[in-house]
């Protein structure tokens, strides 16, 4: 057969780590309440599925927003050969006004400015295009999102250089370690193009406050490099302080920085809960970026049905507010009853007010502070508390022994049934350290792991594979 | 293939198209010396007189390419006032970080004709009431001609919203959740079973062979990225869509090489061109790594017959590389040739099917370029899983699908649908190609898209692309047509046109005919 590309056949789409193969267990061995109840419950996916029935009953009271309908159909022929890369007007306008919305409408956003792209997927993947060349690179604050080494650097050839940050400083992105990274990457000849971040971040659940993006905005100008910011969980913070956009920074003292070095990436996929519609947002202040952008997004349109529904939808403020402040309130009380229930049984996870997920802290449980240990904990969790959590080192987390885990693709009775399965699970690591410690009290001897942690660490469920798994065939 | 989005053009733009513009260039490769006579003749004594030169031209084009100053080195777009407080800054000395050189480049590429005229009708569009001179447009290979079919099937079969159907209940959760990116089973199902009507039953589509995409446009970089690596080629046989100059050099860095074909041929694809193209690749030191053929073909709507489909995948074979078939067109033709794809070909017969790779769209057989649906059809496992997993860059909408499922599965109106459309177009195509005809314009045979390949090279000026774009420049701005010229589909031949019918109605023809023919009467006077 003729030969492939370097592409189809290396391992640069990243698929190959813990964090996919713990959805490929879930793929396996699904969960479901009735007909699978000791399956896998899936916490490995940020998704957003807490107001889908409010959405429900718009679409349903609206049948001209969707030209499936009789009222709907007669836009149809304009909406069905349009395909012009700039969108619909009025698809552009309405996204501006839901980004100005979930920004509390501190910042100006220009409909002009807005590129759309398969998703926040191919959104990232065109800013890497349009702003690095094969071989440059970007810095990247840890712990990170596993997708972005597929989205920024698989077909682009752009490289990701992370940048360590710490939990005993709740993970804040320091200037000394920016410096740090930016020198070493100079003295290994990669040129630095920009600085790539995620707030709210994914997986931590924090926001960054407006010093901090202030200090980015100031480090950034004065490097001459981009910086791209990840928004896309922007609408998902649900108490505590208001979210705060680079946007918002920059519009404050425009004359302070390079208005083109500043970029943001957005979806609808997170927010809003509609990953299948597919609509990725690049919104920047560089001119000659959203040509080029716009040009590129021919790769990715969104279909014009989507974008006349979601015209409608975003531009209905009433039902906008509705959604998004009970959107909040769900979060909140999910978030609430998930992380409560986890320090019942003494599991903390890192405060966070914003995102679908909270950063788990199972240190402690951790028999050495080492990724192996991590990843054997992290086996067991799979194969025997039969939950899809992401263990940190997928996310280049560089301490080990913390998890993500999702709380909002689910319903109220699910989750208890995984708090329940984590409550269980704890019990027995108690006991068995208990039985450990009197052991070694009664024996003076100390005693290598107990033989239940080894059978449970070895034990696998049908179709697991080890997070170094080869070339997977997809579904 | 899905045309290029109409765009509203920006100011600056519009000051491009008032003057022809360049033809881009076809890219930076070397140029290869062939060794003098001397040496060819095995006289050794002329070995250093032609060697020594050669050998110091490679070397100075590779210092060139090595040192070729940076494009990064210059800023991308105006410089913003705020720069000069960047360079008070203690390291103040290194350049802005400006774009990648793919953006810089795209940014000051001037744009082809191909979009210069899609701009100019996007302002100043053609209708025969609320504006009678605006800019007709012929140069969008669109079909607007059977729509209405595809607009009264949704009124009478989706009676309500879009979560209700044919299939029974859907809730939202069912459209926005996650779903595999590649496409939901239901309609690769149904789209095997339309791309087996479409082929008039001769070819089955195993639907998990099938990749789903946001529009061939995707498809088409997608199945680059798997095929090539960046400094690679394709084989093309020229005229060919302009839009492949960038669905696949844009990003991957695959480059296109023509393989030109002949009006005295018909146009038709010859294999010993493409054998002198490989070599001629080979001996610059590019590698070959796939032949792309349209068919039917696109500007000039050809069919591939058995005999030609044969030899093409012999040629693959021995060459070891892959091909990919473009078969967009597959239900819209119209003539009297009959269509084979390739799969019916490579199904029938012994040939190796992994390098076979077939494109195909909604965009075109049943117009619905709005809601981007491209497929790929592949029979490489290797090429079939690295591409579900580049789908996730341009995955379709999945209400979207779910309407298209219904719509593509009631085999009835599809059958209706096909038959009515090939019938419109061929009405549509004799009446305009018969119109130009007593312009004294003829066009070459074609059986199949929405367009009709002109020849105009005797109202051309100067037998070049020069004189090709001045009748271009006049079409649009005088005569207010918009026509794509040859040389914007890299046709070697001087004075051909694209013309796209299938956006007009019957009363629309003798308006385009006159224009055209204030233009030819002028310029019969000028010779």
């Amino acid at each position: 057969m003729g030969v492939l590309s370097r592409i189809a056949t290396s391992d640069g789409h990243g698929e190959n780590c813990s964090y996919f193969d713990g959805w490929k267990a879930y793929d396996n061995d699904p969960y479901n309440p009735v007909d699978n109840p000791d399956g896998v419950i899936q916490m490995g996916l940020a998704e957003n599925q807490l107001c889908h029935e409010l959405m429900e009953e718009w679409v349903k009271k609206n049948p001209t927003a969707s030209i499936c309908t009789e009222e709907g159909a007669s836009k149809f022929k304009d909406v069905a050969i349009f395909q012009d890369y700039h969108g619909l007007p009025a698809f552009t306008k309405a996204v501006a006004q839901f980004m100005e919305k979930v920004r509390g409408g501190r910042v100006k956003v220009n409909p002009d400015r807005i590129v759309m792209s398969g998703g926040a997927t191919g959104a990232q993947e065109l800013m890497a295009f349009c702003l690095a060349d094969p071989g440059e690179a970007f810095l990247i604050p840890t712990p990170f999102y596993p997708g972005f080494a597929r989205d920024f650097c698989w077909r682009t050839g752009v490289k990701l250089l992370p940048v360590e940050c710490k939990s005993w400083n709740n993970y804040k992105v320091t200037r000394a370690a920016l410096e740090a990274e930016y020198e070493k990457a100079e003295k290994a000849n990669i040129k630095v193009k920009g600085l790539l971040i995620t707030n709210p971040s994914n997986p931590l659940g924090t926001m960054m406050d407006r010093e901090t993006l202030r200090e980015l905005l100031v480090w950034i100008n004065e490097k001459k490099i981009h910086l791209v910011c990840d928004e896309i969980f922007a609408g998902t913070v649900f108490s505590g302080e208001e979210f705060i956009s680079v946007a918002e920074v920059f519009q404050e003292d425009p004359q302070s920085y390079d208005e083109n070095l500043v970029h943001v990436v957005c979806s609808l996929s997170k927010d809003l809960g509609m990953p299948g519609f597919r609509v990725g947002i690049v919104y920047s202040y560089n001119d000659a970026v959203v040509r080029c952008g716009r040009r590129m997004s021919s790769f990715g349109l969104v279909s014009t049905q989507t974008q006349h529904l979601l015209a409608a939808m975003l531009s209905d403020d009433e039902f906008m507010s509705k959604l998004m402040v009970e959107n909040a309130k769900r979060l909140s009380e999910r978030h609430e009853k998930f992380t409560s229930g986890l320090a019942g049984v003494g599991i903390r996870c890192l405060e966070s007010n914003a995102g679908l997920f909270c950063w788990m802290d199972l240190r402690r449980m951790l028999k050495e502070a080492t990724v192996e240990e991590e990843n054997k904990l992290w086996r067991v969790i799979i194969a025997e508390v039969k939950l899809n959590v992401s263990p940190g080192s997928s996310f280049h987390c560089s301490e080990p022994g913390w998890f993500r885990v999702c709380f909002a693709n689910m319903d109220d009775e699910t989750m208890q049934e995984a708090l329940g399965r984590i409550r269980a699970f704890v019990s027995r690591v108690n006991e068995v350290e208990k039985k450990k410690k009197k052991k070694r009290w009664e024996k003076g001897l100390r005693l290598s792991m107990p033989k239940r942690f080894e059978e449970m660490s070895s034990m696998t469920p049908r179709g697991i594979m080890s997070p170094h798994s080869p070339l997977v065939q997809a579904t | 293939m899905t045309p290029p989005p109409r765009r509203k053009a920006d100011a600056e733009e519009d000051s491009k198209t008032s003057s022809p513009p360049r033809r881009p260039s076809s890219g930076t490769g070397m140029r290869v010396i062939v060794p003098l006579q001397g040496l060819v003749q095995g006289r050794g004594g002329l070995v250093l007189g032609s060697v020594i030169p050669c050998a110091l031209f490679y070397l100075l084009q590779f210092y060139l390419k090595r040192h070729r100053p940076s494009p990064s080195d210059e800023p991308a777009g105006p410089i913003p006032r705020t720069q000069s407080r960047s360079l008070l800054s203690p390291r103040g000395s290194s350049p802005p970080a400006s774009a990648s050189s793919r953006a810089s480049a795209i940014a000051k590429a001037s744009d082809s004709p191909y979009y210069a005229g899609n701009d100019k009708c996007s302002t100043d569009a053609y209708h025969a009431v609320s504006n009678p001179r605006g800019v007709i447009q012929l140069g969008l290979a669109e079909n607007q001609l059977t729509l209405d079919l595809v607009r009264d099937w949704i009124e009478s079969n989706l009676k309500e919203s879009l979560l209700g159907d044919l299939q029974g209940e859907l809730s939202i959760r069912g459209l926005a959740t996650y779903h595999p990116f590649h496409g939901l089973m239901e309609l690769k199902i149904a789209v095997a079973g339309f791309m087996h009507q479409v082929m008039q039953g001769s070819v089955s589509f195993n639907p998990s062979q099938i990749i789903l995409a946001s529009g061939a446009t995707p498809v088409i970089e997608n199945l680059s990225f798997c095929l090539g690596d960046p400094g690679n080629a394709f084989l093309i046989p020229s005229p060919y869509y302009p839009g492949f100059d960038r669905d696949i050099k844009l990003r991957t860095g695959i480059e296109l090489i023509p393989v030109p074909c002949r009006s005295t041929d018909g146009f038709s694809l010859s294999i010993a061109a493409l054998e002198r193209a490989y070599t001629q690749a080979k001996k610059r030191g590019v590698k070959v790594r796939a032949v792309l053929v349209s068919n039917p073909s696109n500007p000039v709507g050809n069919l591939l017959s058995r005999e030609t489909l044969y030899d093409l995948l012999d040629f693959v074979t021995e060459k070891n590389i892959h091909l990919i078939s473009d078969e967009i067109y597959a239900g819209s033709n119209h003539g009297n040739g009959q269509f084979i794809s390739v799969a019916e070909v490579v199904e029938a017969e012994d040939f190796d099917r992994s390098r076979v790779h077939i494109i195909y769209g909604l965009s075109k057989d049943l117009s619905l370029p709005g809601f981007r649906v491209g497929v790929l059809y592949s029979y490489n496992e290797t090429v079939l899983a690295a591409a579900r997993k580049m789908a996730r860059f341009s995955s379709i909408s999945v209400p979207t699908q779910r309407l298209l499922v219904s719509m593509l599965s009631d085999s009835k109106f599809i059958a209706e649908y096909l038959e009515k459309n090939r019938e419109r177009l061929r009405k549509m195509y004799a009446l305009f190609v018969d119109g130009l005809k007593q312009l004294g314009i003829e066009c070459a045979n074609s059986s199949g898209g929405f367009y009709c390949w002109a020849d105009m090279s005797k109202y051309i000026r100067s037998y070049s692309e020069k004189g090709e774009l001045e009748l271009w420049d006049k079409l649009l701005n005088v005569a207010k047509i918009n026509v794509t010229p040859g040389s914007a589909c890299h046709c070697i031949e001087p004075g051909w046109f694209r013309c796209c019918f299938a956006t007009l109605s019957e009363r629309d023809i003798p308006v385009v005919m006159e224009r055209i023919r204030s233009i030819t009467e002028s310029c019969k006077v000028n010779h």
